[in-house]
């Protein structure tokens, strides 16, 4: 029985720095999965490695009944397992609209049912009304949105997000927190990198904490935030 | 063909090849540090090859003596042109830098095209046919001192970077350009002293080049180019590559002058640039880009 | 700098230029003939550098490679065999898509890109011009000739004849590389390259696959220089490595798409009017004031080059189009 998305064993090293230690964990269709953990824990270099962009050093990355591990990063996208960038990487020149339908052509390459794709996408999440505007004008939060926006055009099963919600304020990640709740609902599969806790606490079904690149919890948030081990490395004391 | 033949050709080149290395240690300083393709380069060294011309012809006074002053203009003429002009550019995008300089280039070519005309001018001085004999090999005593003079201001430079303070903070900026401005390091300061660094280089190579060839204005676009294939091949960053390239193509061209026709010689520097590029992108010497 | 369409006055002005340029063989000298010529030339292979450069982000600064052997190629054929150069076009094309090709390949594949890959270029195209001299076929050093002769009649299928025949001819070229250029830069294919252009990486993580599309930019673009290299050919009669591949060449093709406007639809025109406008105006100016020294015209070039690098660093078709109200393209 394979799982909609798996990691089995997968490690990182860097000349002699180990960053990803033999991490293995299994989200289910339909899931919200959260990873965190203190920087310099590893997450991104998993999801790089989840997303193409670097090539494990052990284990395997199984997305259905396909190994990913070792694709290229556009090879992994048109599998339908989408990313965004930690700092954001917008089409400065591009118009919103524009940044929204590269990412649909991967789907059909008829512009005009892209943009209807766009459209419908944008409205989403909420830039519509913006989608003329060159997105080197955006501000942070509606950069973010438009990251989300770019990468949910590729019709994705799976979306990576990593770390969405930091630099924003309490209000706008309530509102990306309501925009990805109601994505869930709509099917999307989600896997996010967070250090706001408050998002990862209103999201996630199951929470991996990683520390050192190794995992050290696995569990629903309520369990994972009363682990000792959780609080020492990461949440302090002050956060249960 | 006999040995000594190769061997006179080989140190010939050799030495002029430490030349050409001293001119391409100017690009590398340049485009290393603040990361600006100066595709004026050889236009710079054309500009100081007319100068010794000039001070020969007017007050007999020869290159390597000129090298220093020389040096010094093209100093000042290299902090000038990045503190004025070049230095809102480093962000921008290449083809934006290219261009800027390609007009500069332009500009420079044709002023001295104006002021001295199209005719080629040389410098005879005294020693111009004397020759050095090492054993079987005897070599020509321009390029002799024309290659130990290369060595020397490379040594200068060497230490320059190493033991200053300045030297320092130059390979700051190179190293992390956030991190030297969060220091407080002028980091516009030191690009236009960079830069004028490389002008120097490139300055000083051009005093000991006239007494190896012939000037033209257009001579400029050719030795860039040079410049940047022993850069690549050298490896970008490193000092010492910028010579060791240097030496390579100088070697690469006066063989190839010898076992095939002269023209040809400069096919076989770009065939080892595309070979570096493709094969040993950061060069002989060099570290991988991060 | 996105693919909007062209809005209405914009397309009445463009309208009202090709009227201008249709007509303009009948109000003009022989003289102002062929700079109108060259104008469009330039404008032409402008557009094809743009392709690569504008759209999908790649600096080609050896593209005299392609004008060159677009140029040999057929060339070649009309010397040795008599074939004209329609004929000698189809055989052009295809070999300078397979140079850009290899070139983008090697590149591509070994992760040369940005100063590295320009520089990349350069080489190619010396290689060119140093193999060249040596090719005894087609002439070498000494260059190769076409034969020339007095005609009555313009031979469009030869392309022997009059300038105003050259001048139709590359006016309905340069016409069809907007055409042609409007209709990639509004296709999927246009999308991606813009991504590539903005964020290769991002382009990548969003499903694209970059090494093809890159390659398409580049063997497009060499073809289309090709068939400029063709018109050169014909038209100028005389071929010589030295010349046809020197870095001269290659700039004096970037100058115009960069002045004007890289990766718009009509900077690579506008540009091209400008700056051989421009040094037309240098020429007259200086002849009218009584200088006549070599090197001087150049200078004022290189100035006005400076200034306008300085002064406009997206180029005058961006600053004019917000002037007309075209804001796009």
């Amino acid at each position: 029985m394979s799982a909609f998305f798996s990691i089995a064993g997968v490690s990182k090293r860097f000349r002699g720095l180990v960053a990803v230690d033999c991490v293995s964990c299994e989200v289910a269709k339909g899931e919200i999965f959260a990873v965190i953990g203190p920087n310099g824990a590893g997450k991104t270099t998993l999801f790089s490695m989840i997303a193409g962009a670097l090539k494990p050093d052990e284990g395997e990355i199984m997305f259905g009944h396909e190994r990913i591990d070792g694709l290229r990063p556009d090879e992994v996208c048109r599998r339908g397992v989408a990313r965004t960038f930690q700092i954001v990487r917008p089409f400065p020149a591009l118009t919103v609209e524009d940044n929204v339908m590269v990412g649909a052509l991967l789907r059909t390459s008829d512009t005009a049912r892209a943009r209807e794709t766009a459209h419908d996408v944008l409205r989403r999440l909420d830039l519509f009304d913006k989608r003329q505007r060159e997105a080197r004008s955006l501000t942070l939060p509606d950069r973010k949105r438009l990251e989300v926006a770019r990468a949910l055009a590729t019709a994705p099963q799976l979306l990576l997000l990593d770390e969405v919600m930091a630099g924003l304020r309490p209000t706008e990640t309530d509102r990306m927190v309501a925009i990805l709740r109601e994505l869930n609902a709509q099917g999307l599969t989600i896997l996010l990198i967070e250090h706001v806790m408050r998002a990862v606490m209103a999201l996630a079904n199951r929470v991996l904490v990683l520390h050192h690149g190794a995992p050290i919890a696995l569990g629903s948030p309520a369990e994972v935030t009363r682990e000792p081990a959780v609080i020492e490395s990461y949440l302090g004391a002050e956060a249960v | 063909m006999p040995l000594d033949i190769y061997l006179n050709v080989g140190v010939s080149g050799l030495l002029t090849g430490l030349v050409y290395g001293l001119m391409a240690l100017g690009l590398s300083v340049i485009f290393g540090v603040v990361r600006v393709v100066n595709f004026a380069h050889g236009e710079m060294m054309t500009i100081a090859m007319y100068l010794a011309i000039v001070a020969f012809q007017a007050f007999k006074l020869d290159p390597l003596v000129m090298m220093v002053p020389i040096a010094g203009v093209l100093f000042a003429l290299g902090y000038v042109m990045q503190a004025g002009l070049i230095n809102p550019f480093v962000d921008r995008p290449e083809h934006s830098q290219f261009m800027l300089l390609v007009a500069i280039a332009i500009i420079m070519v044709n002023v001295l095209l104006l002021v001295f005309g199209p005719d080629a001018r040389s410098v005879q001085t005294p020693y111009a046919f004397d020759s050095f004999a090492f054993g079987r090999i005897i070599v020509d005593a321009t390029k002799v001192y024309a290659g130990l003079a290369a060595i020397v201001v490379a040594a200068a430079l060497f230490a320059f970077f190493r033991f200053s303070d300045i030297g320092k903070a130059i390979r700051a900026c190179a190293d992390n350009y956030t991190g030297a401005l969060v220091v407080g390091l002028n980091v516009k300061h030191l690009y236009a002293l960079t830069f004028g660094i490389g002008a120097a280089c490139v300055g000083a190579a051009g005093a000991m080049l006239v007494l190896l060839i012939d000037v033209t204005p257009p001579l400029g676009p050719q030795y860039t180019l040079l410049a940047f294939v022993i850069v690549i091949t050298g490896g970008l960053g490193s000092m010492p590559g910028a010579l060791v390239g240097g030496v390579l193509i100088g070697l690469t061209e006066a063989l190839a002058g010898l076992l095939f026709t002269p023209s040809a010689k400069s096919m076989f520097a770009f065939a080892i640039l595309v070979l570096v590029l493709l094969f040993r992108p950061q060069g002989i010497l060099g570290k991988r880009a991060s | 700098m996105t693919h909007a369409g062209i809005p209405r006055h914009g397309l009445a002005l463009l309208g009202a230029l090709l009227a201008a340029l249709i007509v303009a063989p009948h109000f003009v000298n022989d003289y102002l003939l062929t700079v109108l010529i060259l104008i469009l030339y330039f404008a032409y292979t402008g557009q094809a550098w743009n392709i690569m450069m504008g759209f999908a982000g790649q600096l080609s600064l050896g593209h005299a490679l392609y004008v060159g052997l677009g140029a040999y190629t057929a060339a070649t054929l009309y010397v040795h065999f008599g074939f004209g150069p329609w004929i000698g076009l189809l055989a052009a094309v295809p070999v300078a898509m397979a140079c850009g090709a290899i070139i983008g390949f090697l590149a591509f594949r070994f992760g040369v890109a940005g100063v590295y890959f320009a520089i990349l270029t350069i080489a190619f195209a010396e290689f060119a011009r140093i193999g060249f001299d040596h090719i005894a076929y087609t002439g070498g050093s000494g260059g190769l000739f076409l034969p020339v002769a007095q005609y009555t009649q313009n031979d469009l299928w030869n392309l022997r004849g009059k300038p105003i025949m050259f001048y139709y001819l590359m006016l309905a070229f340069t016409a069809a590389a907007f055409l042609l250029c409007q209709y990639l830069l509004r296709s999927r294919m246009g999308y991606f390259w813009q991504a590539i252009r903005e964020d290769e990486e991002a382009a990548r993580a969003l499903g694209i696959d970059t090494f093809r599309y890159k390659m398409f930019a580049v063997m497009i673009s060499a073809g289309m220089t090709a068939v400029a290299g063709v018109f050169f050919a014909f038209y100028y009669n005389n071929l010589f490595p030295e010349q046809v591949f020197h870095i001269s060449r290659s700039i004096e093709l970037i100058l115009a798409p960069i002045i004007g406007g890289i990766g718009t639809l009509f900077g690579p025109i506008l540009g091209a009017f400008v700056l051989t406008g421009l040094s037309e105006a240098m020429t007259e100016l200086l002849h009218t004031l009584g200088i006549d020294v070599p090197g001087a015209k150049q200078v004022f070039y290189g100035v006005c080059l400076l200034v306008v690098v300085l002064a406009l660093p997206d180029g005058i078709w961006p600053w004019f189009a917000r002037r007309l109200g075209l804001a796009r393209s």
